[in-house]
């Protein structure tokens, strides 16, 4: 078994006086496509926000298996994580709207460039070459996401199905090892979310990309996922494959409430007879 | 005692900068947007008491009521047709636009005659009169500036905090859309709360003619509630109050005991040490976006 | 109506987009290289001081405009750049030396008064400048050793190996190479990574951070450039005033080229030219016109102020997208016609959202 490519160690943070996590860990496993379920507030989100540095942890850590070797993600600073090979989308989109959907694909290569800013300002045949490289790593993205008829759109007037598969793009094209997506079919309808589906599976097979997601569409989940951790208020409930977290008795507690809540679900009394529609004047009608 | 003498006079300055930046932080505590037109509208405040006194004959009260009423009024037409129309640009283009307001209202009163760019005096009842106690002599122009400016505070925080009209206020500056959806009158509430400053701005003007003379440059003296504004905190009341103070005594210390020239940058290296050293102000918040 | 029918990506990376651009560009190169044997003396002048302010005004776009930060003391970087090409020039040193002397002292006030930046958005940031700028400006007028303080300080012509550019044509054509060379680099680094990463800031800083943008290196970058161009502007505008005082770059003058970059229209690069042409014919068009007003009207000192502050307050209301925006409006016009449609660049209604909360 070879190291996990991302190690969640005890992590806990805590916002004043609320404890988002609570001494969480598991492990993501190079290839696999692991998926954050939970009910609203879980903290998995949080989670995320964890792994790319935008919240410090107030105790445990996070190890990642880098290019060069294993590093402590908590201790690098924010715009270094792209760097290192982890991108992620956002679950209420941050996309850069004033400019056009090429232009935000372009903004994810970033970590990729190779020009100083002295040599952008003089436009050198280098920075040239550069950009021309960028320009076809992102109409690989365009091609592989379907994006051809968006290129030049500004996403701010783009329909918001559109916008999540630009952001979805947008990480693709920082070349990551591991790929974060906060929510991938919220707001999407039946096809979109089946395009999703596809997009993810391409991802992990053809890609080679590992995807941690957080996801409450329960179809998408036991389609994709290798491996599922369940969270409820911070804390691990279970983990396991689809059909394990789905059966566990923790989880369905934290969904649905427990076996013993349904009593409080019964009426009183049972509810006053409906009186019965009078149907003759209709058969009279029928008969004549 | 000469450092008390000017402590004292720098408190009645710093409630003038605190009367204005309590007029931005209102706007911004409703709106969020930032208005540069707070001096320029301190400076027709001024100028209308002024009208309301010599050129009208009306006696010292009703000069100052009238004139208040006036800048209410003024102040809800402004908001009515300059600023309701833009609401959700962002916010630099709302900066830019009170600035032009205030180029408009200050290039204005140069062009009423009789006015032109004179420096007028405001004949108030208590000018000249000293209040003196164990060796301090304080004009009555500061005492009464420092009277008023606690009085105003007091009714303004009780607002914000207790009534049903403060709490809209807050509501629809953090998400006007939610607002309209909760069924309060966001743009009624736009228009009171510009009348309201525009009323601050003129008891400003009214305290500050006694001491700097009513002249169309007056408003410059509103950059320096910026300062003020920001040291409080910019969500803050009376943060802004305490803001202002604390530019005034500042600027009055620095004045005495500092080469010259200064007393003119004081309240700005201010600024900039508390930004550096905490960027919300003494009393603002911290709020950032959550992803 | 033009089809732009693409062929290579390369063609999306050059500056001319099609033949047109090169033809409209190209004429327009030829009359600006004509201007001293087509215009008069005066006017002239004017095109000298469009072409500096333009070059002050990209500084600023680039800041404000593309990278979201907004400066209310800019003035604070012209006068940094004047003065220091006054005092080189005054001690003998050559032209472009000095000019590039103006322009790193700029930058490094620059990187100075970005500090703020790098841990306060949006109103702090603008009275951060603010503050700046009113210190900077004490300083010119303090320091009387190096700037002559209020009294003011006379700059000589600029030379360089013997050869003076001390005739109004001569120091045109300096202005105009300057211009040009700052029009280049500023479109250079829209085209490239560095360009991206400022519009990336400018629109979404927590995205541009997990895109692995490092925040402050940009900012600070930014800053610094506006700084230098400004302080470029500013050396070129020493030479072409011949006499400087610390009030010509004061509050004031920090708005004037705020309204520049506003009514020029905020985020294109035509909008600085644009708002440069405004700026220096406003107050042609008013003198002209003031003999028609009456007296009170036309001879008040707040006429200037009247008429700027109601241009700009009709820009914000009416024209958001400035100058430049109306003549791309106009241009779609003329292209569609007759399928203009009244709603084309309309913008959705949007309710006002805490700004905190960005």
């Amino acid at each position: 078994m070879s190291a996990p490519l991302l190690q969640a160690q005890g992590l806990s943070v805590r916002f004043g006086g609320v404890l988002a996590v609570n001494d969480v860990s598991f492990e993501v496993q190079a290839g696999e496509v692991f998926t954050l379920i939970g009910p609203n507030g879980a903290g998995k989100t949080t989670v995320f926000n964890l792994i790319s540095r935008i919240y410090t942890p107030t105790s445990g850590s996070i190890t990642y298996s880098g290019p060069q070797g294993p590093m402590t993600l908590t201790d690098m600073p924010a715009h270094q994580v792209a760097g290192a090979g982890i991108a992620r989308t956002f679950q209420n989109i941050e996309l850069f709207e004033h400019a056009s959907v090429l232009h935000n694909l372009l903004i994810g290569y970033h970590t990729h460039r190779q020009s100083k800013p002295w040599q952008d300002l003089l436009f050198t045949p280098r920075v040239r070459q550069a950009e021309l490289r960028a320009r076809e790593q992102a109409e690989k993205v365009i091609e592989f996401l379907d994006l051809q008829h968006h290129r030049d759109s500004l996403v701010a007037g783009l329909p918001y199905g559109v916008r999540k598969v630009v952001e979805l793009g947008r990480a693709l094209c920082t070349e990551p090892r591991l790929l974060l997506l906060d929510e991938p079919s919220s707001g999407l309808n039946v096809e979109e979310t089946d395009d999703m589906a596809f997009w993810i599976q391409d991802i992990r097979h053809e890609l080679g990309i590992t995807v941690l997601m957080v996801e409450h569409d329960m179809s998408l989940v036991s389609r994709v996922s290798d491996r599922v951790l369940a969270m409820n208020q911070g804390q691990v409930l279970a983990l396991g494959t689809p059909a394990q977290v789905q059966s566990d008795p923790g989880v369905i507690e934290a969904y649905l409430g427990s076996v013993d809540d349904v009593a409080s679900l019964r009426r009183p009394q049972a509810l006053p007879q409906a009186p019965t529609p009078d149907l003759a004047p209709a058969q009279k009608g029928a008969q004549r | 005692m000469q450092f008390v003498q000017l402590v004292i006079s720098g408190v009645a300055l710093g409630c003038i900068y605190g009367l204005i930046a309590l007029g931005f932080v209102l706007i911004y505590k409703a709106t969020e947007t930032v208005s540069f037109a707070q001096g320029e509208l301190m400076m027709l405040g001024a100028f209308g008491g002024l009208v309301c006194m010599t050129v009208l004959g009306f006696p010292f009260w009703l000069a100052v009521l009238a004139a208040m009423a006036g800048m209410a009024l003024f102040g809800l037409l402004l908001e009515r047709a300059l600023i309701r129309p833009i609401l959700g640009q962002p916010a630099f283009s709302i900066v830019m636009l009170t600035i032009g307001v205030g180029y408009v209202a200050r290039g204005l009163i140069t062009m009423l005659p009789g006015f032109g760019t004179d420096t007028h005096v405001l004949p108030v009842p208590y000018k000249d009169q000293l209040l003196q106690a164990g060796g301090l002599i304080v004009p009555m122009e500061q005492l009464m500036v420092m009277v008023l400016t606690a009085v105003l505070s007091g009714l303004l925080f009780a607002l914000f905090r207790y009534t049903k009209l403060g709490i809209a206020m807050q509501a629809s500056s953090q998400n006007q859309l939610a607002a309209y959806y909760m069924g309060i009158p966001v743009q009624r509430l736009n228009g009171l709360v510009w009348a309201l400053a525009a009323v601050m701005a003129a008891i400003a003007g009214l305290l500050l003619a006694p001491i700097t003379f009513v002249h169309a440059n007056m408003g410059f003296i509103g950059l320096k509630a910026f300062p003020a504004a920001v040291v409080g905190g910019f969500t803050s009341l009376p943060g802004a109050l305490v803001g202002g103070i604390i530019i005034g005594v500042v600027e009055s210390l620095a004045g005495f005991y500092l080469p010259e020239g200064f007393k003119d940058i004081a309240a700005y290296v201010v600024v900039l040490i508390m930004l550096m050293v905490k960027p919300n102000g003494l009393f603002g918040e911290r709020l950032s976006k959550k992803v | 109506m033009r089809f732009i029918f693409k062929t290579s990506y390369a063609q999306d990376l050059s500056l001319a987009k099609h033949e047109g651009h090169r033809f409209w560009y190209g004429l327009l190169g030829l009359l600006l290289l004509a201007a001293p044997w087509l215009l008069s003396e005066y006017l002239l002048a004017q095109l000298t001081f469009i072409l500096i302010y333009s070059v002050v005004g990209l500084g600023l776009m680039m800041l404000a405009g593309f990278t979201g930060l907004f400066s209310i003391g800019h003035a604070a970087f012209l006068g940094v750049g004047a003065y220091t090409q006054a005092v080189l020039t005054n001690m003998g040193w050559p032209f472009p030396l000095a000019m590039a002397a103006a322009g790193l002292l700029s930058a490094a006030v620059g990187v100075v008064v970005g500090l703020p930046a790098l841990r306060v958005k949006g109103i702090y940031l603008g009275i951060a400048t603010l503050s700046f700028g009113f210190i900077v400006e004490e300083v010119f007028a303090r320091w009387e050793s190096v700037t002559g303080g209020n009294t003011g300080k006379t700059v000589s012509a600029p030379q360089m190996l013997g050869w003076a550019a001390d005739t109004g044509s001569s120091f045109y054509f300096v202005c105009l190479v300057v211009t040009v060379l700052a029009t280049l680099a500023c479109l250079n680094l829209l085209r490239s990574p560095t360009g991206r990463a400022f519009v990336a800031i400018r629109d979404s800083e927590i995205s541009a951070q997990s895109m692995g943008i490092h925040l402050a290196y940009y900012k600070t970058l930014s800053f610094a450039f506006s700084a230098a161009l400004a302080g470029i502007g500013g050396a070129l505008y020493a030479h072409q005033i011949r006499f400087l005082t610390p009030d010509q770059f004061n509050i004031i003058q920090s708005i004037d080229l705020l309204l520049m970059v506003v009514i020029g229209g905020l985020g294109f690069i035509h909008g600085v030219f644009l708002g440069a042409i405004f700026l220096i014919g406003l107050p042609q068009a008013i003198s002209v016109v003031k003999d028609f007003l009456p007296e009170a009207i036309g001879g008040a000192p707040g006429l200037k102020a009247v008429v700027y502050g109601a241009v700009l307050v009709a820009f914000v209301l009416f024209e958001p997208m400035g100058l430049y925006g109306r003549w791309l409006k106009i241009r779609a016009y003329l292209q569609l016609f007759p399928f203009y449609r009244q709603g084309m660049f309309k913008r959705q209604k949007s309710f006002q959202k805490s700004d905190r909360l960005k």
